[in-house]
């Protein structure tokens, strides 16, 4: 006979097969990980479904010029344009280098300020994905002398 | 539980700058415990906020977001008494709301 203790630990089995297949159902909330997985900038521009990114001055990123402590850099996003989609916040040489993604509606600036973690020095990139699917973005390279991730 | 977030949303003209505070430990899934073992990632991986119970925004977040997140934003068309409410969710599932009203 199948206790009810069974079938509980059958099914945690069962889903935790589903989870590890990638089969498991998304809920409402998306999380696009092959993005956040991405090590460059084109790589998390072809995740979100966009060509390859071309510098713009209409992008504008916000970031200190030497951070004191890798573990809090604040940065913000912004873009003048119209018909943004996305904005990002990339540190290139982060294990993962998209950061932040921000979904833009008509509601809202296109405008983001948050903090980040930083491993090392590297060049910070801001990205916006226009309606239309060109990748645009801005860069700055920002000098870490205390690292923020791992140790 | 978590710690409740700190909202703070200030009109200026048509618009509204909201600072969220969020109380998270953000772990990358990077770093190692003493005993040279992996601490599992534990971040928040989606952020949505509503201005009068209508969603107007929602972001993903990876692990690189700093410790206890801050983000702020402005939103168009907001006035003092609106109610901006911002939920997140982390990627052991667990999800937090809190709402502020407009001054």
């Amino acid at each position: 006979m199948q206790t009810r203790r069974d079938t509980l630990k059958q099914s945690m089995a069962v889903a935790s097969l589903l989870a590890a297949t990638g089969l498991f159902p998304r809920d409402a909330f998306a999380f696009n990980k092959a993005a956040f997985e991405a090590r460059s900038i084109a790589d998390v521009a072809k995740a979100y479904g966009a060509g390859a990114p071309t510098e713009s001055k209409d992008v504008t990123l916000t970031a200190p010029d030497i951070a004191e402590n890798g573990a809090v850099v604040p940065m913000a996003v912004a873009s003048s344009l119209p018909g943004i989609k996305h904005l990002m916040v990339l540190v290139e040489r982060n294990p993962s280098a998209l950061v932040a993604k921000f979904d833009v509606t008509d509601a809202v600036e296109a405008n983001f300020s948050t903090r980040a973690k930083m491993g090392q020095t590297s060049d910070v990139y801001a990205v916006a994905i226009t309606n239309d699917g060109k990748a645009l973005y801005a860069k700055k390279e920002v000098k870490v002398t205390l690292g923020g991730c791992g140790g | 539980m978590a710690d409740p977030m700190r909202i703070r949303a200030q009109a200026s003209g048509s618009n509204a700058v909201v600072r969220v505070l969020m109380s998270h430990e953000m772990e990358t899934g990077q770093r190692k415990d003493s005993a040279g073992k992996v601490v599992p990632a534990w971040h928040i991986t989606n952020v949505t906020t509503a201005l009068n119970g209508k969603q107007v925004m929602s972001a993903e977040w990876g692990p690189a977001v700093a410790k206890n997140p801050f983000l702020q934003f402005t939103l168009k068309g907001a006035k003092a008494g609106d109610k901006v409410s911002v939920t997140w969710k982390d990627n052991k599932g667990e999800t937090r709301t809190d709402e502020a009203t407009i001054s």
